[in-house]
This record gives C-alpha cells, sequence and structure tokens, in this order.
C-alpha cells in the first residue's frame, strides 16, 4: 500500500480550486435554502429553477450587449450588467413564486407547500426547455483567459472571479443580517413570527425580503455557472439545486454561515475527496461519482445528524 | 373617550370560544387590571386587542380608531404595544438587539429611551451582549418590558409580568409598572397575582369564563368578599 499520495501537490491544489469553485456555486444557492427554511421551516424546491432563470437571464443580457463580440474593457461592464439582469429576474420570479405558490398555502399541513414548490419546480424547468426547444445555450466564451499562481496553486481568472465575488456577495448578505434593522427583523421573524408582529414588524413583508435576498444570491450564481461551464439548459437547476439544499443541511439547515460553510465543504468532497478516495487501492471513480458522494453525505448528515455538522444546539441559527 | 374602547369582544382558537363578549374601557394614564384565574380568558382578551388573534366579533378602538381588523404589526405602530405571556424575548437575538427590535417602528432618535431603559433596570445594561436566550426569567421580563417601553407606547398591553418571578422581583416589576405610568403611559395589565395588581390599579374587571363579572376601583375590588374569596386567597 502506498504510505503517501500518488499524484503531485499541484493536481491536489487544482482539485483544491476546483471544489472552492463549485462549492462557491452551492453555496450561494444555499443560502436562499436556508433563509427560507429559516423563516418558514419549508423548503423552496424550486430555488433551484430560480437559479436557472438568472442564468438564462443573464444569457440573454450577454447576448443582447454583444455576445461574442464584445471586447476589451466593455466586458467587464457587461458582465455586471448580466448580473444584474439576472438579479432582477431571479427575484422577480421569486416573488411571483411566493405570492402565487407557498403564501395561499402558508396555513395548510406542511406537505402542501412542499408538493406546490416541486410542481413550481417541474413546471419552470419544462417552461424553459420548451421555450428553449430543449437546447443547450452557450455563455459568450468572452472571460479573458489566463491564470495566476502562487506556490503550487493554480488559479484560472475566472475561477478566482468567481469565488471572489460569491464571497463578496456572502459577505454583504452576512452583513445585511447581522448589521441592519432589516436583518433584525428576519432574524427576529425567523425565531418567532408573532412576536416579531408584536414588535411591528412587516412578517409577509419580511418574508418576502427573504425570498429576494436569496434569489438575488442565486441570480448571480447562475450568471457566475454560465460563465464557467458556458453550457446552460432548462434543466440546469435541478443538480446544483438539490446540491446546494444538500450544502444548507450539512450546515445546519436554518443557519446562514452553515449554509455558505456546507457549500464548501460540499464542493471539497465532490473533488478533493473524490479524488482521495481513488487513492485507495482497487478504486477509481469517474466524475459522475461526485453525485453519489453528494447525496451519501446528503442521507448520512440526515440519518445522523440532522442539525448539520457544526450545530452545537438545534437553537443555533443566525 | 377612552384610549381603549372594547366592546362586545368574542375571540378564540378553533372551535373554542374563550372570550364570549366582553366590554371594558382603559382611559388615558390609568393602569386597568383584569383579573382572573387561570384560562377565564384574559390572554385570550389581550391576544385580541393586539391583532394577534382575530376578533370572532365585537369591536376595539383604540385612539378614536378601530383596530379589531388590523394587523397586529399595524396596531403597533398607532402606539399600542403587548408583552405577550412568556415575554416574547428572542432568545438568538442579544439584549442590545432586542431592544432594537422594541424599537422597529421608530426612525427618530432613540439613544434617550435606551439610557431610560437602563435607568430603570441597570442589569440589562450589564448584559447588552449577551442572546436574550441567556437571561434569567427576571432579567427577560425586565427586557420584555424596557422593550415594549423603546416603542414609546401610549398604551402597554402586560400578560402576567409577575409570572415565574420571585417576591423581590415581583415587587420591582410592579414598582417599575407604576413609574412607567407616571411617565405617561396607559397600562392595561393581566394578572393571577390579584393582590398586587388591584394594589396599583386604578380600576380593575374580574373576568370568568369569557365574561365579566365584576369590575370597579382597585382599592373597592380589593375589599369586595367574593373577589377576596376567588382570587386573593381568603376562605
Amino acid at each position: 500500500m502506498h504510505p503517501a499520495l500518488t499524484l503531485s501537490v499541484s493536481f491536489w491544489s487544482d482539485q483544491f480550486v476546483n471544489g472552492l469553485t463549485t462549492g462557491s456555486i452551492y453555496a450561494l444557492i444555499a443560502l436562499g435554502y436556508t433563509m427560507v427554511y429559516g423563516v418558514l421551516k419549508m423548503i423552496n424546491f424550486a430555488h433551484g429553477e430560480v437559479f436557472m432563470l438568472g442564468s438564462f437571464a443573464g444569457y440573454g443580457a450577454l447576448v443582447v450587449m454583444g455576445g461574442n463580440d464584445l471586447s476589451g474593457p466593455v466586458i467587464a461592464l457587461a458582465i455586471l450588467g448580466a448580473i444584474i439582469v439576472a438579479m432582477a429576474a431571479s427575484v422577480s420570479a421569486s416573488v411571483v413564486i411566493e405570492r402565487l405558490a407557498y403564501r395561499p398555502l402558508r396555513n395548510a399541513p406542511r406537505l402542501a407547500p412542499l408538493i406546490s414548490a416541486i410542481g413550481v419546480s417541474i413546471f419552470l424547468q419544462y417552461l424553459v426547455l420548451e421555450q428553449t426547444s430543449a437546447r443547450a445555450k452557450f455563455y459568450p466564451d468572452i472571460f479573458p483567459r489566463g491564470s495566476l499562481s502562487a506556490g503550487p496553486f493554480e488559479i484560472t481568472y475566472i475561477q478566482l472571479f468567481l469565488i471572489a465575488s460569491s464571497v463578496a456577495m456572502m459577505a454583504l448578505l452576512y452583513a445585511i443580517i447581522q448589521r441592519t434593522r432589516l436583518g433584525r427583523a428576519i432574524r427576529a421573524v425567523a425565531e418567532n413570527p408573532t412576536n416579531a408582529s408584536l414588535m411591528g414588524v412587516d412578517v409577509n413583508r419580511t418574508i418576502v425580503v427573504v425570498f429576494i435576498l436569496g434569489a438575488a444570491m442565486a441570480g448571480v450564481a447562475g450568471v457566475l455557472y454560465g460563465l464557467f461551464f458556458q453550457t446552460i439548459r432548462g434543466s440546469m437547476g435541478f443538480i446544483p439545486g438539490i446540491k446546494a439544499f444538500t450544502a444548507a443541511v450539512l450546515g445546519g439547515i436554518g443557519s446562514i454561515p452553515g449554509a455558505m460553510a456546507g457549500g464548501y465543504v460540499l464542493g471539497l468532497a465532490e473533488t478533493v475527496g473524490r479524488e482521495l478516495l481513488n487513492e485507495l487501492p482497487g478504486v477509481s471513480l469517474g466524475n459522475q461519482w461526485r453525485d453519489v458522494i453528494a447525496f451519501t453525505l446528503l442521507v448520512t448528515i440526515l440519518i445522523f445528524r440532522p442539525t448539520g455538522i457544526f450545530a452545537q444546539r438545534s437553537t443555533t441559527r443566525a | 373617550m377612552p384610549l381603549l374602547e372594547v366592546r362586545d369582544l368574542r375571540a378564540g382558537y378553533g372551535a373554542i370560544i374563550a372570550v364570549k363578549g366582553i366590554s371594558l374601557d382603559v382611559n388615558e394614564g390609568e393602569i386597568v387590571t383584569l383579573i382572573g384565574s387561570n384560562g377565564a380568558g384574559k390572554s385570550t382578551t389581550l391576544r385580541a386587542i393586539s391583532g394577534v388573534i382575530r376578533p370572532r366579533g365585537g369591536q376595539v378602538t383604540f385612539a378614536g380608531q378601530r383596530i379589531d381588523r388590523l394587523q397586529p404589526h399595524a396596531i403597533v405602530r398607532l402606539g399600542l404595544s403587548h408583552v405577550p405571556e412568556g415575554r416574547g424575548i428572542f432568545h438568538s437575538l442579544s439584549v442590545y438587539e432586542n431592544l432594537l427590535m422594541g424599537a422597529y417602528t421608530r426612525d427618530d432618535a432613540i439613544q434617550a429611551d435606551l439610557e431610560r431603559v437602563y435607568h430603570l433596570f441597570p442589569r440589562l445594561k450589564e448584559r447588552l451582549d449577551q442572546p436574550g436566550g441567556t437571561l434569567s426569567g427576571g432579567e427577560q421580563q425586565m427586557l420584555a418590558i424596557g422593550r415594549a417601553l423603546m416603542a414609546r407606547p401610549r398604551l402597554l398591553l402586560l400578560d402576567e409580568p409577575s409570572m415565574g418571578l420571585s417576591p423581590v422581583l415581583v415587587e420591582t416589576i410592579f414598582e417599575t409598572i407604576q413609574a412607567i405610568r407616571r411617565e405617561g403611559a396607559t397600562v392595561l395589565l393581566v394578572e393571577q397575582n390579584a393582590l398586587m395588581a388591584l394594589e396599583i390599579a386604578d380600576r380593575a374587571y374580574v373576568i370568568e369564563s369569557g365574561e365579566i363579572t365584576l369590575s370597579g376601583t382597585g382599592p373597592a375590588l380589593s375589599r369586595d368578599d367574593a373577589v377576596r374569596r376567588a382570587y386573593l386567597g381568603e376562605a
């Protein structure tokens, strides 16, 4: 048996950077799941499609702005524009979904909004598949190529941009939740909606704000995903959606820092973790095993530690 | 015109009607108490006034405005604060954040009000950064009252503020209620501790099985034989 890893340091550092890249996407999407769960105790299974719609809106914006003909510094503006359009699209979709599919079921048995969410998810997925004749779209290949190196680590510009903008968005969200009046209201509603209303908080409005914040994160994730993976399609929201749900469960559903950390843990488990398993004698797991690893983690956590890997108490939140 | 006017209020949960048509008035500047045994409908009355549950019937008028169809957050904005049974502290928010939640409806300066709460309850000032859930029962009650004052309410609804507290703390809380009234707020107090409540109340109502059976000034009711037998523990 080999006492040490057989593959080179640069291979492992590449896996690490790849893990952070997919982890960033998972973390951004996971925030929407965890925040909505925090205030409504409901899993918004349409959230993966909110991410997908954002990705398509960003794609449309980039195409309108010139697509592959974009060049020079204008590219930065175009990407910023695409992100804003994507956020707007995801937010609008999410607000409509909340109003039409969830709010009427607010006092219904818990299974009802869950089924409604799955229905919305399938509806949106097939709506876009139908509109695109089930064909993939390709994000304009405009992001500057090249990479930076630091020691054994090499990171492409697009990966650096993806990770940095994800972290920036999450820091912004965290500051809103922890430091603002709105954030306090959200935490108060998550803990006890009746008591929050006695403080003068409009609970329904706060719930809408939570959907907006989560959808904005998913919209950004949609553009970053498109820029990085380039191929998008109507069904693209499904796997990242349940992966992000897994990440939220890993971190303790309802917890915002947990969802962020869970995203990265999952991203790394799928990449670095898979390759570590491959170091075992007789094991050879292809890329498709990423999903097996992710969902094995999900089931294991749900069975053995349903409050998440970081939770000290079941009431830990914020 | 009374600050709060309740007429023929009916309220309940599901098939249970806990409040069967009660009427009461609270005038500006008064301490009014609603006493009665467990399950008589005291908390339900407060919850129906503050909008936590929707009244089944009757009218609630506050400061000249009908509020019985409003949502709780809108009622708070009119100047009516409700400290619910069990205190309603946000356990995951710090003591300071809980106080800020009390001032949620305000956009003017709140520093003077924070100082007033620290003055009333010096223990809170020592615990500002602690999560609300780590406070003792007495401290939570202080925080609940202090937080309600942060809204600068015209009318404060207090539900069982003495529950679960030591006699010394009960004394402190009741002194604070009187101090709050001296500073201009009006108080509607629900209590099982009828003796203490009648001592500080200008007027009182006795509620039994969802109906008002007696009313009068605090001193008069505390001399009433029926009240003494039923609520003051005398044979």
